[in-house]
């Protein structure tokens, strides 16, 4: 399985350390709340707002470097939209992925 | 060029203002998080550029551009790439940017917005415009619709500002355009420009005083030098 990695981030930074620093921070804070905020509307079988939630992580994803999961989170969320759960496991995977790696950040 | 980011996600916002900051004519004056607060900023302040998300809670990227009514250049900033087509049916929007953004794509379309300064924007698509003609139907555009309008079903346009309100028998329709525009388009058989505010269709006269013509209940005024041709276009008994 392919693993978060701070490519896209070190190319905006350009070598700015307290950027990139500052920009890992607002992930660290935004990340787990997006995730909450999608949990709680698939739980509550709100998919529509579930799917809007995944659109926003599908930002994250891809800013993470996450090629393949940003495909998967498109999918998903067009699932969603449609009323299937279909590549559930396979996003939330991703997301457990991302909350592993910006824990060791 | 003066600029403001709009964009739900702080993450999104961070990165725009670090893709500006490499960009020396530019300068980000705010960011918002949402198209409310920034609307009451436009309210205020004059921009040069917007960075407008799309996919927003509550009031899409599209919505706000809808409350514009002399919008700045616009560079939209989304995860989603299906709404690109529907983002050029509006002239303000000189870009569409797909995150996450790389800095050279972001230089495109700063260069863009560069090439596109100094040239008048089109207000937004609420407004509606002189289209094309076809026989007998004048086609105006209307929320990014063409709609048709029976030409001999108009009996009156008078000029308002930058805009012309055509009347029908049915509808009457705001249209972002000129009397002489409009001129062009209708039959000088039916239509007669009576004034330099008015184009009327002959045929619905109703009766007619020594400067004004009554047209259903639209007392029109006819200036001295157009009642000569009108007079010509009456059969007199």
């Amino acid at each position: 399985m392919e693993q978060p990695n701070q490519s896209y981030i070190n190319s905006l930074s350009g070598g700015d350390e307290a950027f990139k620093q500052k920009l890992i921070n607002v992930i660290k804070k935004e990340f787990p709340e997006e995730k909450q905020v999608y949990l709680n509307n698939y739980n509550a079988k709100n998919y529509k707002l579930a799917a809007d939630n995944v659109h926003k992580l599908k930002h994250k994803i891809s800013i993470l470097g996450l090629e393949k999961g940003y495909d998967v989170a498109v999918a998903y969320e067009n699932n969603l939209l449609e009323g299937s759960t279909n590549q559930k496991e396979a996003f939330e995977a991703i997301l457990n992925s991302i909350t592993t790696y910006l824990e060791e950040l | 060029m003066n600029c403001i980011v709009i964009d739900d996600e702080a993450t999104a916002r961070m990165i725009i203002s670090q893709l500006c900051s490499n960009v020396p004519s530019l300068t980000v004056l705010e960011e918002f998080p949402n198209a409310m607060q920034a609307i009451k900023y436009l309210n205020q302040n004059e921009v040069d550029l917007i960075f407008l998300d799309i996919h927003m809670p509550d009031f899409t990227g599209f919505d706000f551009i809808e409350t514009l009514k002399t919008p700045p250049k616009i560079i939209l900033t989304t995860s989603d790439p299906n709404f690109a087509i529907q983002a050029f049916e509006y002239d303000c929007i000189v870009d569409y940017l797909v995150k996450p953004i790389t800095q050279e794509r972001f230089n495109k379309a700063i260069a863009k917005a560069e090439a596109k300064q100094n040239k008048p924007v089109a207000t937004n698509s609420k407004i509606e415009k002189v289209a094309a003609t076809s026989g007998n139907d004048l086609y105006v555009n209307i929320d990014r619709r063409l709609i048709k309008i029976d030409i001999p079903s108009i009996y009156l346009v008078e000029a308002k500002g930058d805009y012309i309100q055509v009347k029908t028998e049915d509808k009457n329709y705001t249209v972002h355009s000129t009397l002489k525009k409009i001129e062009e388009k209708l039959p000088d058989s039916l239509f007669l420009k009576v004034h330099r505010s008015y184009i009327i269709n002959v045929m619905k006269i109703i009766d007619i005083e020594d400067n004004s013509v009554l047209i259903k209940k639209d007392v029109i005024p006819v200036s001295r030098s157009n009642r000569p041709e009108l007079m010509k276009r009456l059969n007199l008994l």
